[in-house]
């Protein structure tokens, strides 16, 4: 034990907590996002295991930063990009990072497109996220085995390095679906053994999807009718079925096209509408959606 | 003979610690911090050689800190001087400019006087370094 550290000293995790101000963000968590029990532990877990190393750090105990860097898995829509934008306040807050931004990147963003092009991009977009967290998306994309002269790979390189080597500058998120993200980390082994922790976002529940749908209407000012909230129901066990699903995304563009409708629907009305009207979606407004039924119709992404 | 030119320079120099620290109040306001550099130290010599580009959208000083580590890399016996621009509509100019690395031996100027008509004098300053040519002089 260090000697500065006098015996009997007792340290008030409860008041660190509460200095610290991760409260807000963590309660956040919770009532903003519906759902993600798993991922909400995780983050707690992390946030307690931060605490305890900023409080280890202060009495000496340890005294190299800690691998920060992570992977979110799962499929899309279901809130990777949201967490990482509260995982940089918690870390913002715990003070290991000490901006707080996040830059969200995919591989557009970091490769070049001719040769001398891909370093100065990357270098360009490290600078932004120094002192913050660079969130890559779809990372697996960086790499292509298929092409061996692809610029990928100079990113690549240059993104271990700095994972490696500025740790307290910066934090990297990688997100990407979870069989594909598992073939990219085991075509670039330097990734997973530089990323210290992986959480894995489970798809919603149809009845977390209704919730979500709920949420997202009344941030709009908009709600649902007791039939229409039923409808809903059922469209989001048939949406479900359909190709391209994509959870909470799916849910909200289904919600914009429910508004259209109903925008048609009271514009057909002749005569004058209840100002209620306008912040009612009845069950008509879903109803038409082409996921009922029409099977044989082909499907588009917006179906 | 020391160069004094913007902010700070009747001070001794910067550490890097300080430096950094006034970048970050310079990106923590929103400027855009930038570095110039050149071996001509003739006060009336206002435009410098830039050292890359403006950096806009920088949150933290550690990664300017390291621009300047590249560009003392590159130019370490010229003059590399430090300035923020302000974007603001009505301000869109520079708000602060600070010199961030100085040769190790300034030479100086010389005064030179000339007498012309009515015995009145004409004076010039000549910086001693600006005898040579570009890039050999300190």
């Amino acid at each position: 034990m260090p000697d500065s550290v006098p015996p009997d000293t007792l340290i008030d995790l409860r008041a660190e907590f509460a200095g610290a101000g991760l409260e807000p963000y963590l309660n956040g968590l919770d009532q903003d996002l519906v759902g993600l029990k798993p991922v909400k532990s995780r983050i707690r877990e992390i946030a307690a295991l931060l605490l305890i190393e900023r409080v280890r750090q202060r009495l000496g105990y340890s005294t190299e930063a800690p691998t920060l860097h992570m992977s979110f898995t799962g499929n899309p829509g279901t809130g990777k990009t949201t967490v990482a934008l509260r995982m940089a306040g918690i870390l913002k807050a715990l003070g290991f990072v000490r901006q707080g931004q996040l830059i969200s990147v995919t591989r557009d963003d970091l490769v070049g497109q001719y040769i001398g092009h891909t370093a100065p991009k990357t270098k360009e977009i490290l600078k932004k996220a120094i002192g913050g967290v660079l969130f890559i998306d779809e990372a697996y994309y960086l790499y292509r085995p298929d092409n061996e002269r692809d610029y990928g790979q100079e990113a690549i390189e240059i993104l271990l390095q700095v994972m490696e080597n500025q740790r307290e500058d910066l934090v990297v998120i990688l997100a990407g679906y979870a069989d594909r993200m598992e073939d990219f980390f085991t075509l670039n082994p330097g990734f997973r053994s530089r990323i210290a922790h992986h959480i894995d976002f489970p798809d919603y529940e149809d009845a977390e999807l209704l919730q979500i749908s709920e949420t997202m209407l009344t941030r709009q000012n908009y709600r649902f009718s007791p039939a229409a909230r039923e409808a809903m129901r059922d469209y989001i066990q048939h949406r479900r079925q359909q190709p391209y699903f994509s959870n909470a995304r799916s849910i909200r563009n289904a919600l914009d096209r429910a508004r259209l409708r109903q925008a048609g629907r009271l514009m057909a009305i002749d005569g004058p509408v209840a100002p209620e009207a306008l912040m009612l979606i009845e069950p008509p407004d879903i109803l038409a959606s082409r996921v009922f039924g029409k099977t044989s119709e082909p499907q588009t992404k917006d179906a | 003979m020391r160069v004094t030119q913007g902010c700070f320079s009747f001070l001794p120099d910067l550490t890097d610690e300080q430096i950094s620290r006034q970048v970050q109040y310079c990106l923590d306001n929103g400027w855009a911090v930038s570095f110039e550099y050149t071996d001509d130290p003739h006060p009336r010599n206002t435009y410098w050689e830039m050292w890359g580009h403006p950096m806009f959208d920088i949150r933290d000083a550690k990664a300017v800190m390291g621009e300047l580590e590249q560009c003392r890399l590159m130019h370490g016996d010229c003059y590399i001087r430090l300035c923020a621009f302000d974007s603001t509509h009505t301000w869109e100019s520079l708000r602060i400019s600070f010199i961030v690395q100085r040769p190790a031996n300034e030479p100086g100027f010389m005064l030179t006087r000339q007498e012309t008509g009515g015995r009145n004098i004409r004076y010039e300053t000549r910086a001693y370094v600006a005898e040579k040519p570009e890039g050999t002089r300190y």
